[in-house]
């Protein structure tokens, strides 16, 4: 091979071109190479050390959830054909995995019944940020309007985003378990690009989402333009003035927890413009956070304005039907500093999983599980509430997350339970910073967890807040 | 359509037979084979029957209520969304369909350019899905998490080590993130400074994501000429370097596949008017163990993983890109951070006042960062740096086999002698010799069995063709890529049509992306 290059070495190919100045010049300092049942060895033990929800029974949601994942989705995900394809820049050898987007993006527009989505963003977190993106080119405007109850994770990362375009982000306190309303309406004004709220809420309760809607469009002085109700199926032509601002009214945004839309009045019937989120309960792994996917689903209008990639249908030169990933022109690789957004890869992958996912439970399946998940959340609420030392942190309704109040030391409490090999959720103010959120504990029910793994929840709860130190008289459980 | 279908098969005389051509998908196949029930590509919405399903829900256990009492009725969805109605084995042969309309890299040659396509061992899937990684769940207590903030910690260091920049973050989620943070990181370094700079240097050979992340974080591009060696134009740097510059973007090696010579003087110069360098990590593969981003002056880099790191594409993602920075930029990275305490123990640290804040939920793409540690564990230093030779040996000895073939005369090379671990042609004179576009040579190498390199990119280089083998392909593979080529030149100077209607033996032939654009259908119309 150096004869036909013409060297004499490999070096001297890279000491032709790398000035001497800046070569590394001797070992990097790492580790030697292992053999492969080395490596598994270390991985193996590394993974020892960890405790999984296989080895507790856990109730930590707060975003990420303990699903069942068939093993049907392993087995397709782990396919070469899937797996180790780029994105499909070459359609005519990527018909399936472009085909796969198509079936994602009706999937995800029949779940949020809003008419166009795209083929994935990274996460439901930085999903909220995008849309705040789609709002600055859409609207121009510079506020950003935030429920308190959104996910803490995505209104720090909507801060972080938010620096940049240049907008500011305002929080909108919680009122008995829900968005403020007075509050809400209040803090819009004609500056406002977007509202956010999250359905449920952060805290596990299901947000009065049409009124939240409502009040930004007349809050905005435009009722009855926002949100024009039921969203309709099929693609009609985005306008062709899709790069100027529509009209001046904030974008009402929405974080939806997917699993809840088979029983939830779905965004796009609550006059809500953009719908993102968390796909990870949807077949994809806890993984410690990722890789899941993020979803975003739109109204037509926005259609031009979407980040990342898009499968449109389209025929071959025969006349076959065919996909190709559209709207190229919203693209970086293609607009460059024009671009809707930077993003490339995203998360095929695991919006494949998500697809088939969906598929597996099927349109009986999807409400099947969101009537389970109600009435065991229901359930474990209530038998928690009836403890002694333990209270509802609010009244409203929930589907698969709710948060209670201790009345003593959470991480004592946790740190007990944990001994009896339960983990009853998440310590609300070690994730959230809020005064108000002392004592507070989050609980995440899946279909994993049973009638009886929630009454142990419940026996082990009781004990360990029977025993562990109370907390200050000024953070006691309010009546 | 079958009809249809036969009549504008274009035959192929032009070749006998190619040995990466197997009898069946045989590049010259005539007829051409029929059409398949597949090719009609039935989504899964069109599948199934009403009834039919998969799932079996767990029964209910608890006491039940009446559905109002759990949840009022206004809250209620009135039709269930219209998912499909199917069987497993209906699925899974849908999907296991569906797969076998994709090239893959397991199944061939991928040498697109920028994307590293190396190979993704399996071993990797094996122990990124043991349950103590796979359902580990991001918020367990640090104490009941240390073999994850172990691994995430070995790796922080590892990549600290090849870059030669001290401080970590692995919470982006791909190239694109990290580049995000990158900018993010530098305004924040000068707004801590009590300065506000506007402007972002990249290079005109730069990938389209540097440009678009400028414009995220607020700022405004400004694109740098190229120099008639394929590196920066160092007077054009000298003139548009300057007080408001807060930070130039570079790839290095270029996105040519070059390294540029000059790279000290243009540190000096970046850093002279107080600006940070940023090192876009896509090219990094051709230097692991032989140079590093911080030694050049990088102050910040961010990896792709899944390009030098092997964590697989997926066909689009997941990725992972995680950053690595000097001592100056350290202070603003995003939170939380994976620390060591003095005990030994590792930890989330979130107090971090600096900070530029989060940039995603939870501590970044976790799965993958499993998957790059065991590759990284796997080759150890020695292996890390042949890996990047081999790389520039693969790229070279392709690149002296194109020019042995005559191939030079019709896609030269435009820029440099030698290249790193890519190199780009420009199809130029092959459109006005042969009257075949690069294009049209893409579209004809789907039908010899090859994923093409990445086309028209970059920008400058007319009708560019960007190749980047990687070092996991053999020699017998990169000469028989080498004669493909070579045959479709020949092929075209007897019968250009032959390219322009390719390709010919791929599940469905040239799609009409026009039409797609302007009147888009992006999900199944079910009525």
């Amino acid at each position: 091979m150096l004869a036909t290059i013409g060297v004499g070495s490999v070096q001297e190919i890279v000491e032709r071109q790398i000035p001497e100045a800046v070569r590394l010049g001797r070992p990097l300092e790492l580790p030697g190479g292992l053999s492969e049942q080395d490596v598994y060895a270390h991985l193996r033990a590394l993974a020892e050390r960890n405790t999984s929800a296989e080895d507790e029974l856990s109730f930590l949601g707060a975003g990420m959830y303990d699903h069942y994942v068939p093993a049907l989705i392993d087995m397709l995900t782990e396919r070469s054909e899937f797996l180790t394809p780029y994105t499909p820049y070459q359609p005519e050898i990527s018909q399936g995995g472009l085909q796969v987007m198509f079936e994602y993006q009706t999937a995800i527009s029949e779940l949020t019944a809003l008419p166009v989505s795209n083929a994935s963003v990274y996460e439901g977190s930085s999903a909220v940020a995008a849309a705040a993106y789609l709002a600055k080119l859409q609207n121009g405007g510079h506020r950003l309007i935030v429920s308190a109850g959104l996910h803490p994770h995505a209104i720090e990362t909507l801060h972080t985003y938010a620096h940049g375009y240049g907008m500011d982000v305002v929080e909108v306190p919680l009122s008995e378990g829900l968005t403020d309303p007075q509050a809400w309406e209040q803090a819009i004004d004609a500056d406002t690009s977007a509202a956010i709220f999250s359905q449920p809420n952060f805290y596990g309760a299901v947000e009065d989402a049409p009124a939240l809607s409502a009040a930004v469009a007349s809050a905005a002085g435009h009722s009855g333009q926002a949100g024009a109700g039921a969203a309709s199926s099929g693609t009609r032509e985005g306008g062709a003035s899709a790069r100027a601002p529509v009209a001046r009214r904030p974008l009402v945004v929405a974080q939806v927890d997917p699993i809840t839309l088979g029983i939830l009045r779905p965004p796009g019937e609550c006059g809500v413009d953009v719908a993102v989120g968390e796909g990870q309960s949807l077949g994809n792994r806890l993984d410690f956070g990722g890789p899941s996917f993020g979803f975003f689903a739109a109204r037509e209008e926005s259609l031009r304005r979407m980040p990342g990639r898009i499968a449109g249908e389209t025929s071959d030169v025969d006349g076959r039907r065919g996909f190709v990933l559209t709207l190229q022109t919203r693209e970086q690789h293609i607009r460059r500093e024009k671009a809707t957004s930077n993003i490339c890869t995203a998360q095929a992958l695991n919006a494949l999983a998500g697809v088939v996912y969906l598929t597996w439970l099927g349109r009986r399946g999807i409400v099947e599980l969101g009537e389970l998940l109600l009435a065991r959340t229901h359930y474990a609420r209530e038998r928690l509430a009836g403890l002694q030392g333990v209270e509802k942190l609010h009244d409203q309704p929930v589907i698969r997350e709710f948060a209670v109040r201790l009345d003593a030391d959470v991480a004592q409490v946790r740190r007990r339970c944990a001994l009896q090999g339960v983990n009853p959720g998440v310590d609300l103010h070690a994730l959230t910073g809020r005064p108000e959120d002392r004592g507070g504990l989050l609980v995440a029910i899946t279909e994993r967890r049973s009638r009886a793994d929630i009454d142990r929840l419940a026996e082990v709860l009781e004990a360990a807040v029977a025993v562990s130190e109370k907390r200050p008289a000024g953070e006691a459980v309010s009546a | 359509m079958s009809a249809l279908s036969e009549g504008r098969v274009h035959a192929d005389p032009g070749i006998d037979s190619h040995p990466s051509v197997n009898g069946e998908q045989a590049a010259h196949a005539n007829p051409p084979r029929p059409v398949r029930p597949g090719d009609h590509a039935t989504t899964i919405f069109q599948k199934g029957a009403p009834g039919r399903r998969a799932f079996v829900c767990p029964p209910l256990d608890v006491p039940p209520l009446e559905p109002d009492e759990l949840l009022p009725r206004r809250f209620r969805r009135e039709q269930a969304p219209r998912l499909p109605e199917v069987s497993e084995p209906e699925i899974v042969r849908h999907y296991v369909g569906l797969s076998k309309r994709n090239f893959d890299l397991d199944s061939g040659f991928y040498p697109l350019g920028s994307c590293t396509m190396k190979h993704n061992p399996r071993m990797h899937e094996r122990v990124a899905a043991l349950p103590g990684h796979a359902r580990l769940h991001p918020l367990q207590d640090p104490e009941r998490a240390q073999g994850a903030l172990e691994l995430m910690w070995n790796l922080q260091e590892a990549l600290a080590e090849i870059s030669g920049l001290p401080h970590v973050s692995l919470q982006p989620s791909a190239g694109s993130h990290g580049e995000l943070a990158g900018v993010l990181l530098s305004r924040a370094f000068h707004e801590d400074r009590g300065e506000t700079r506007h402007r972002v240097l990249t290079p005109d050979t730069a990938h389209g994501t540097n440009p678009a992340t400028v414009t995220m974080a607020g700022l405004e591009v400004v694109v740098l000429a190229t120099d008639a060696a394929g590196g920066v134009d160092l007077d054009d740097l000298r003139a548009k370097a300057d007080s408001d510059v807060a930070c130039l973007m570079l790839t290095n090696p270029n996105t040519l596949g070059l390294f540029d010579p000059n790279i000290e003087e243009i540190a000096a110069i970046v850093h002279g008017v107080g600006a940070t360098l940023y090192y876009d990590g896509a090219n990094l593969n051709a230097v692991m163990g032989l140079s590093r981003p911080g030694d050049m002056g990088f102050d910040i880099v961010h990896f792709n993983l899944h390009k030098s790191f092997t964590q697989p594409h997926g066909g689009g993602g997941p990725g992972s890109g995680p950053i690595a920075v000097s001592e100056r930029i350290a202070p603003y990275l995003p939170r939380p951070l994976v620390v060591r305490r003095e005990d030994g123990a590792f930890d989330l640290d979130f107090e971090r006042g600096s900070s530029i804040g989060r940039l995603r939920g939870f501590q970044g793409n976790y799965g993958c960062l499993v998957r790059a540690y065991a590759y990284i564990c796997s080759l150890g230093a020695d292996g890390l740096r042949d890996a990047s030779e081999a790389a520039v040996l693969n790229a070279n000895y392709l690149l002296a086999r194109l020019k042995q073939e005559g191939v030079a005369e019709h896609l030269p090379l435009v820029y440099g002698e030698l290249c790193m671990h890519e190199f780009v042609l420009s199809g130029g004179p092959m459109k006005r010799a042969l009257g075949i576009k690069t294009l049209d040579l893409a579209k004809r190498l789907l039908d010899f069995g090859y994923h093409p390199p990445t086309v028209y990119f970059p920008l400058l280089v007319d009708e560019a063709l960007m190749v980047e083998p990687t070092e996991t392909e053999s020699r017998e593979t990169l000469d028989a890529f080498a004669d493909a080529i070579a045959a479709i030149l020949r092929e075209a100077a007897a019968d250009p049509e032959i390219a322009r209607n390719a390709p010919y033996t791929t599940p469905v032939r040239r799609l009409n992306e026009v039409a797609a654009a302007k009147h888009p259908v992006i999900r199944e119309d079910l009525g």
